[in-house]
């Protein structure tokens, strides 16, 4: 759960509301409070562009692979994601030397994902090296590829915890949605996360297209064993960004999946705990996204840039530095990518003389340049925004009555190599 | 000394503990009971932070002075007991059981500390 940009991956990182707002980096918000000291008020200062003192980046995000044997319809990934070709990945050697300069600077909860992290055949070793410096190693994952033998290994080098996704409780959804023949797969792995003595954690993304399973798959959950189950909806970047007319669902739907989730609370107790969260398009005020970028959260894609936030790659104007090219602490203190969206002068108006500023920091750039243009706006989510019509509109039109039924009248764009290509030109 | 985490746990994941009990921490905690970390949890110093923290999935908590002083003992070999006499010796005073027990109580509660047999 990582998040605001709240989406949620394959691999069940919700990034935003999820992530970003709870799980996340929200998480780990100790000793970082919202800066607002103005740009230039350094703090013993090797870069006249460092904005205050940055707080530890408790939350490293290790994006190892864009490989996924996947190719889910609401993945965060950037639809430009082939451009990355797989001989351009980090080696072993440069995780090895991200982890070690990440926890130097105090990085503590450590999400290895992807793609789909177990495509890598150096997981073990990373894991390994993860769990010797300290972090908490946190595993995210469709489960592909999780073998019992792998699991063993994984377990013994140090792993603490699996996030598993699921995209629904009937294997004709389930494998339509991913674009794969993966239900039996998963479940099966779920019984090994079991067996190997992990936390059950499903994650399930929420969309138009499964919402109104949501009995079916808290009932799976429980009968898998789930401890807790987050129950994401999607949010809007990447592949989801795409596909969002299709995945967007009617304010009815969405009532009736909170409906259904309180009633089923009630009945198992504590026995196994429900996130739900919120598509952040029907809310009224945004989510605290990253907690503010450069305040908590780092994320490294697969090639080694380095970013605040698992979508910020789409964010125009900043050029986001790479590991392969500068340390993570020059990174994280110094670079003008990083040092942008910190404390409050970048904002404008209503956010500028917003007293919730210090709450929600503005809400998402990601989300605010997506619908807006330019990332420096309020996020459209937020009532005050003059652009929050955007958000209404899109939601009315999904509630409409003759809202278009999604499947047939506009395919699904699935996340592969091909559509990447095509969407980037 | 008072005994409380302090609180910033994150979401309410599968770590914090919530409502759910399992009967560990509802009874007085005795003294010859063995309080060791809870399945799950890391606990370390960090110095970056200049505190204990305790990690669970995807989130973590920091603790104030007491509270990671506390944890720190409890290792599944020492009792309680044990645990308040080191206390007291290393701190140089006396009337500590209370606190102590206080915070395992809710250390119990939240699934931090588990008692070993």
């Amino acid at each position: 759960m990582v998040g605001d940009a709240g989406v949620s991956a394959d691999g069940g990182i919700t990034v935003g509301a999820t992530v970003g707002a709870t799980a996340g980096p929200t998480a780990a918000t100790s000793g970082a409070p919202a800066d607002t000291s103005p740009p230039g008020d350094t703090v013993g200062a090797p870069s006249a562009a460092r904005v205050g003192n940055p707080g530890p980046p408790l939350w490293l995000l290790c994006e190892l692979t864009y490989t996924c044997p996947l190719h889910c319809v609401f993945c965060y990934n950037p639809t430009d994601f082939a451009k990355t070709e797989q001989q351009e990945e980090l080696s072993t050697d440069d995780w090895i030397r991200v982890l070690r300069q990440g926890r130097e600077l105090g990085a503590v909860q450590l999400g290895l994902s992807g793609g789909e992290p177990l495509t890598r055949d150096d997981l073990e070793t990373i894991v390994g090296e993860a769990h010797t410096l300290g972090y908490y190693t946190n595993l995210i994952t469709s489960g592909i590829g999780l073998t019992e033998e792998r699991i063993k290994a994984l377990k013994d080098a140090g792993l603490d915890h699996i996030q598993l996704s699921f995209q629904d409780s009937t294997r004709e959804v389930n494998d339509f949605l991913s674009s794969t023949r993966t239900f039996e797969l998963k479940s099966k792995v779920a019984a090994l996360i079991k067996k190997y003595e992990y936390p059950m954690v499903l994650n399930v993304v929420l969309h138009r297209l499964n919402i109104d399973h949501v009995q079916e798959i808290l009932e799976m959950a429980q009968s898998m064993g789930a401890e807790y189950v987050e129950l994401a909806n999607t949010q809007y970047y990447g592949w989801a960004w795409h596909n969002r007319e299709r995945l967007l669902p009617s304010r009815e739907q969405l009532r009736r999946a909170e409906e259904t989730t309180n009633r089923f609370r009630e009945r198992v107790g504590s026995r196994m705990r429900v996130l739900f969260v919120v598509p952040d398009y029907f809310e009224r005020r945004p989510k605290p996204c990253m907690n503010g970028l450069g305040s908590v959260f780092l994320t490294v894609t697969p090639d080694g840039t380095a970013l605040p936030c698992h979508a910020a790659k789409s964010l125009p104007r900043l050029t986001f530095p790479n590991v392969k090219d500068a340390s993570v602490e020059w990174i994280w203190r110094d670079s003008p990518a990083f040092n942008h969206y910190r404390g409050d002068s970048w904002m404008k108006e209503p956010c500028r003389s917003c007293p919730e500023k210090t709450k929600d920091f503005g809400g998402c750039r990601c989300q605010a340049y997506l619908l807006t243009g330019d990332p420096d706006n309020a996020d459209p989510v937020c009532d005050l925004s003059p652009h929050h019509h955007l958000v209404t509109e899109m939601v009315d039109k999904a509630s409409a009555p003759d809202a278009p039924s999604p499947v047939v009248e506009h395919p699904l764009i699935f996340r592969d190599r091909k559509n990447s290509r095509a969407l980037s030109g | 000394m008072s005994g409380g985490g302090s609180g910033e746990a994150g979401h309410s994941g599968p770590g914090d503990g919530g409502a759910a009990n399992d009967g560990a921490g509802g009874g007085a905690i005795r003294g010859d009971a063995r309080p060791g970390l809870g399945r799950g949890f890391r606990f370390q110093w960090e110095p970056a932070q200049k505190a204990h923290v305790l990690l669970y999935p995807e989130g973590m908590v920091k603790l104030n002075g007491s509270a990671g002083e506390i944890m720190k003992r409890c290792d599944g070999v020492r009792t309680v007991a044990e645990i308040v006499a080191d206390l007291e010796s290393t701190f140089a005073t006396t009337g500590l059981e209370k606190d102590v027990h206080g915070f395992l109580t809710m250390a119990l509660e939240k699934r931090w500390l588990e008692m070993r047999a």
